[in-house]
């Protein structure tokens, strides 16, 4: 049996991360992930790993780069101001089809905004965040536990589909503690051999190149079209998500993260109450769980979205359920100090419940 | 038969893009020869970077990667930290080293990471066409300086291979010149010894490297060349600016 710990979610993501295998670290300081950066100065030395605290976030995801051509599993961190920084490697990155872990614990914005939780960076992730056209794996942990096990399935699926992975967090979930239960790591399925990396060619007949420029006439539009076959291929093997209740649900609430916490005391509510509310929790925020949400709207015609900010994830329930329901949304996006109380999302239920 | 002339085994048997007159063939001559040299072809990782020589991996034949414009040193950062026992090389121009990059130079060289950084600098960003850089000199027409590089409003030349050397990372800086056979022989040298220290695993070092870009300065490749010893040296003088070698022993 392994031993409970009493965690961080900040140090929950690096436990994972480390059992998952990952030996190098590259950031750079910024609220509210800070115990990120300094949980894996403390641990990667003794295990032979490598931690840098690089000159900028800029700095930081270029290393990241550099780490995973030459074939390790790395990870960074930060939290809106440095991820928007780090959206020019990002690109890179999945131009190159490089794998890596980010997480982002989300704070409010824009600009420097404040360092209260906030959802309010979904579109960024979802929708590449960098130039050029690209997704990004997204997980969406809701617990102190998740946050541990998606570390592991992050660095899997990103090694799987070369390409980056993001752990989207928020400043609640990363300062909160809670129990965690650890245990060892195994593989989602086959990993694939990286034997596309740089090593210095050491007898192998052709160098290996990592790059993201293709200027032959028609490479870049076959590369594209590759790389979208894989956003494709996710969406049809790896979404994830959580559901209550949606069998027989008048009203589905959706939400993810830790308002999906706050959303499933108040889903509990209304059942008590005798309301049939249900809940769609998607973890995996790309590949969105398009499906899930058409099927379950096929017979329960209303949809209640409740994030922090004012209204990103909802366009893709509106998407996902192409008019075969009503979409409506409750946003709170004002930082932890507007975060909704239960009390006030059972009322926003009993609300859209009636009209 | 007597082989007195060939092509260097770390480059491939292909014809290049590079403008007439250009000195990036050159120096990616230079480079690859330190490689066979040293016999480091086998486990030289080169970074390349944005700009005219983007396409490095088009002509080394050694494992390369491609980095965000001005990010090679971190990226380099990043492969070392995983293969020490490699050899890493970024190749940048002076837009993307002196301008983007600026920050990722100097904390790369600060680190004193173990790797090798092969900087050319044409005064001209070539690949956009021929735009102002950090290194253009002062009076200098470019595109976006119609009128000449006005000192007072846009800022003097900046000088690498002298700013690096002040760092305490840094274990060798040099700027040497490719405009004339004997000082290609010379770059050669110093490019090699710069390859040999990280080998020894010294710490960081730096070749500045002037160079031409005839199409953009619009003249001819001999006049090009006349151009780096009576306008490029004058402000960037030749020299080692600094060489921990010698006191290792
Ligand atoms: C972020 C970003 N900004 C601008 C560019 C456009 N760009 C490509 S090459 C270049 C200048 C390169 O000049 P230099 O580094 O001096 O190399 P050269 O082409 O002269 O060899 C610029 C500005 C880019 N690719 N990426």
């Amino acid at each position: 049996m392994n031993k409970r710990l009493f965690v961080k979610g900040n140090e929950a993501v690096c436990i994972g991360a480390i059992a998952a295998g990952c030996r190098y670290y590259f950031g750079y300081p910024i609220t509210p992930q800070n115990e990120i950066p300094e949980y894996m100065s403390r641990e990667l030395p003794g295990l032979g790993g490598t931690f840098l605290q690089a000159e900028s976030e800029v700095a930081a995801i270029n290393m990241v780069l550099g780490a995973s051509a030459a074939g390790a599993r790395v990870m960074t961190s930060s939290s809106g101001p440095g991820i928007s920084l780090k959206a020019e490697g990002l690109s890179y990155m999945a131009g190159s089809e490089l794998p890596a872990v980010i997480v982002n614990m989300m704070r409010c914005g824009p600009g420097l905004g404040g360092i209260d939780a906030s959802q309010a960076d979904y579109f960024q992730a979802v929708k590449g965040g960098g130039h050029g056209g690209y997704h990004m794996i997204v997980l969406a942990p809701d617990s102190i536990q998740e946050l541990y096990d998606l570390a592991m399935v992050a660095f899997d699926l990103a090694d799987q589909y070369r390409m980056p992975a993001m752990i989207l967090g928020d400043a609640m979930i990363g300062q909160m503690k809670e129990a965690l239960i650890p245990h060892d790591y195994k593989p989602l399925g086959e990993l694939p051999n990286k034997d596309w990396c740089v090593t210095g060619k050491r007898g192998r007949e052709k160098g290996n190149t990592v790059k993201s420029l293709y200027l032959a006439d028609g490479a870049l539009e076959a590369h594209n079209w590759r790389l979208h076959g894989r956003y494709q291929d996710l969406k049809d093997q790896q979404v994830r998500c959580e559901t209550i209740g949606i069998e027989d649900a008048e009203l589905i609430l959706t939400a993810f993260g830790s308002t999906a916490r706050i959303a499933k005391t108040a889903v509990s509510m209304a059942r008590q109450a005798g309301l049939k509310v249900g809940l769609i929790r998607p973890i995996t925020l790309f590949p969105f769980p398009e499906q899930i949400f058409r099927q379950a709207t096929e017979r329960c015609n209303r949809v209640l979205c409740v994030e922090l900010n004012n209204g990103q994830m909802v366009e893709d329930v509106r998407l996902s359920v192409d008019r075969q329901a009503d979409v409506r949304f409750y946003g709170r996006p004002g930082g932890t100090g507007s975060l909704p109380t239960p009390e006030e999302l059972f009322e926003q239920l009993q609300k859209h419940y009636k009209d | 038969m007597i082989t007195v002339f060939e092509r260097p085994r770390s480059l491939k048997p292909v014809s290049s893009h590079f403008c007439p007159g250009c000195h990036h063939g050159t120096v990616h001559r230079l480079v690859a020869r330190a490689l066979d040299r040293l016999e480091l072809q086998q486990q030289t990782i080169g970074i390349a970077s944005v700009g005219c020589s983007v396409l490095l991996y088009e002509y080394f034949d050694i494992d390369v990667v491609e980095s965000p414009h001005g990010r090679a040193p971190a990226v380099a950062t990043g492969v070392k930290r995983v293969h020490p026992d490699s050899i890493v090389f970024t190749y940048q121009g002076d837009g993307d080293l002196a301008a983007i990059g600026t920050a990722e130079i100097i904390h790369a060289a600060n680190r004193g990471e173990n790797i090798t950084v092969i900087f050319v600098n044409n005064t001209t960003y070539g690949m956009t066409g021929g735009q102002m850089a950090p290194t253009s000199l002062g009076g200098q027409v470019t595109t976006t300086t119609p009128y000449g590089r006005d000192l007072e409003k846009d800022g003097n030349p900046i000088r690498m291979a002298e700013m690096m050397a002040l760092l305490d990372g840094t274990h060798f800086s040099a700027r040497v010149a490719v405009d004339a056979p004997k000082r290609v022989a010379q770059a050669g040298r110093v490019i090699q010894k710069a390859f040999e220290m990280q080998k020894n695993g010294a710490g960081f070092t730096f070749v500045e490297v002037l160079a031409a870009c005839p199409t953009n300065w619009g003249l001819s490749a001999l006049d090009a060349n006349e151009r780096i010893s009576q306008e490029m040296m004058p402000c960037f003088p030749l020299g080692t600016f600094k060489d921990l070698s010698a006191s290792q022993g």
